[in-house]
């Protein structure tokens, strides 16, 4: 009897204390993702009363009507191939040198995270800089090294390689999980294989890469995820250009909401990216089975 | 056999240098370019060390627009986001973590689930909920998600530190007549002080950071954030190059400095985030 009041209270309280959260989740989350779906078949400019025009906000994007759309497309999965995995290996190689027993490896680690705490819009103002083509240091630097200049952010060919570096120098966050996956490595795997005479390249092969497919798993879905909603740099540094080389998806999304006024096309817009996403993390997920290795994990 | 470790250890040094270079040359160039005058800047071989060191660029760049205003502004939304965020997302994450109720683990897989949809999802709507309701160009659309919730991120960061506290302490306290409230207040929160000042500093750097957010609510240039005042600095001094770099060091310069003071915690925070994902 005494038992199931106590309970009952639990229940309440627990509903109570996580109340925020809940609220949060209604409004600010499913709320909106209701919404916007219902926006996304309508005809909506924000201030009209929304039309009912079934799917040809979809129809209209998917048939090239609306032309940026398989641009910007092609443009945001372009940097998603050139900016995740260089990202994953550039971090991963730094994170297995700083998990030796280096000089100076608190420092190091500080300062290969410092870039990623940058505000965005500083990053953007330090790069314009950087990278402009007659008077920015890059160009200089390369012209020292005898290598021709580029134009950088400037020029379509090299605007999206040149934003996928940038991204480079802001990948502090990933080193720092891959450190911490690599200091959980039980060290008598690697005394195993020492005892059995193999090389540095057999323990990085058969254990570090094997052990770290978790974090390296972890960290190519968040890479993608966020990879595929670059936006500010978009906005700051070359405002979708030039020639339309640079228009990064929720650019384009955020010109059609907050530009153009066409809110329901930019639903339909934004729920395309949503299915993106999921399908891409579900793929991710799926053929992970095949190499992510988990601890106990008898299968494998 | 010594001589091949030699060459190693050289190796390692060189690609941490190089990497270590690439990391802190551009923020180099950036306060070294604040510091110098128009000519100066442009010099070519490049000169690192201003001479002399022009700090007027900064008192130029910050009265070409109300700077002080703008600071003030972001000042306000950081302040009242991270108050928000640390209040209701504690609150919420010690119910995920040591309460138990119906529907519990339903919400807490919706929420960590939520953090899976692209922002741009739920940017329209929610930003149409609220000029009906008449409230942007204010700072309220800013702060308000913070009360509530805070972010799955933050609540799942917490719930972890939280999950690390042994059980029996608790649940001593609760036979022992403690309410859930007393609980939390008492032996909860002063035992996961450090995670407190990790969401904390995340929260801090997130809302001071933020461009999008602002970008979409505020029009009017009285309200402006940093971020913004920024931006719009760009548009109207592009060529002025030792003034814009002035300016982007005023705004980077609060973040490093938190950074840096909140440093340990900021490396524990991550690592948390990244375990057994």
């Amino acid at each position: 009897m005494k038992q199931k009041r106590v309970s009952f209270k639990n229940e309440w309280n627990g509903i109570l204390f996580a109340l925020p959260a809940i609220l949060g989740l209604l409004i600010f989350t499913l709320g909106p993702m209701l919404y916007s779906l219902y926006m996304s078949f309508t005809d909506y400019s924000g201030s009209n009363v929304p039309t009912f025009v079934g799917l040809d906000n979809y129809t209209r994007i998917f048939s090239g009507e609306d032309q940026y759309f398989y641009k910007s497309l092609r443009v945001t999965v372009y940097f998603v191939i050139l900016s995740v995995p260089s990202g994953i290996i550039y971090s991963f190689l730094l994170a297995l040198l700083l998990n030796r027993d280096v000089k100076g490896k608190a420092i190091f680690r500080t300062i290969f995270y410092l870039p990623s705490i940058v505000p965005i819009i500083a990053i953007s103002f330090i790069w314009l800089w950087l990278l402009n083509p007659d008077l920015g240091l890059a160009n200089e630097l390369l012209g020292a090294l005898g290598f021709p200049g580029s134009q950088w952010i400037f020029g379509e060919k090299s605007v999206v390689p040149s934003l996928a570096m940038m991204n480079l120098w802001t990948t502090g966050g990933t080193m720092i999980i891959f450190l911490a996956g690599l200091q959980d490595i039980p060290r008598s795997l690697y005394e195993a294989i020492e005892i059995d005479g193999g090389s540095r390249f057999d323990k990085l092969w058969a254990i570090t890469v094997p052990m770290m497919t978790p974090t390296i798993f972890f960290n190519l879905i968040i890479g993608i995820i966020n990879g595929f909603q670059i936006f500010a740099q978009a906005h700051v540094m070359t405002n979708g250009g030039p020639n339309n080389a640079s228009l990064f998806y929720v650019f384009y999304l955020y010109r059609e909401a907050f530009q153009f006024s066409r809110m329901g096309s930019a639903s339909a817009i934004a729920w395309v990216l949503f299915i993106i996403i999921m399908a891409l993390t579900f793929i991710v997920f799926k053929t992970s089975r095949k190499w992510v290795y988990y601890e106990g994990d008898g299968s494998r | 056999m010594r001589r091949k470790g030699w060459i190693e250890n050289g190796l390692v040094y060189l690609v941490l240098l190089a990497g270590g270079t690439f990391s802190l040359l551009p923020l180099i160039w950036l306060v070294r370019s604040s510091l110098m005058d128009m000519g100066q800047i442009f010099e070519m071989p490049p000169v690192w060390i201003p001479k002399p060191f022009r700090l007027s660029n900064f008192s130029e760049a910050l009265t070409i627009l109300p700077f002080g205003k703008y600071f003030v502004n972001t000042s306000i939304i950081v302040l009242f986001t991270m108050i928000g965020v640390i209040v209701t997302c504690s609150l919420s994450a010690y119910s995920f973590a040591r309460m138990k109720w119906r529907g519990r683990d339903l919400i807490f897989g919706l929420l960590l689930s939520s953090m899976m949809l692209p922002y741009a999802v739920t940017l329209i709507p929610t930003f149409v909920g609220w000029s009906k309701l008449g409230l942007t160009n204010t700072f309220i659309p800013l702060i308000a998600p913070a009360w509530f919730g805070g972010g799955a991120f933050n609540i799942f960061l917490l719930r972890q530190f939280y999950l690390s506290i042994p059980r029996e302490l608790d649940e001593a306290a609760y036979v022992d007549g403690a309410s859930h409230w007393r609980i939390f207040i008492s032996i909860i929160m002063p035992l996961t002080k450090p995670a407190l000042i990790v969401v904390g500093l995340f929260t801090f750097l997130a809302s001071w950071n933020d461009f999008l957010g602002p970008l979409v609510y505020l029009n009017s240039e009285s309200k402006y954030t940093l971020a913004l005042g920024l931006q719009q600095f760009k548009g109207m001094y592009a060529a002025e190059w030792h003034l814009m770099m002035a300016a982007a060091t005023v705004v980077l310069a609060p973040a490093i400095i938190v950074f840096f003071i909140g440093q340990k915690y900021f490396v524990e925070g991550i690592t948390l985030t990244g375990i057994k994902a």
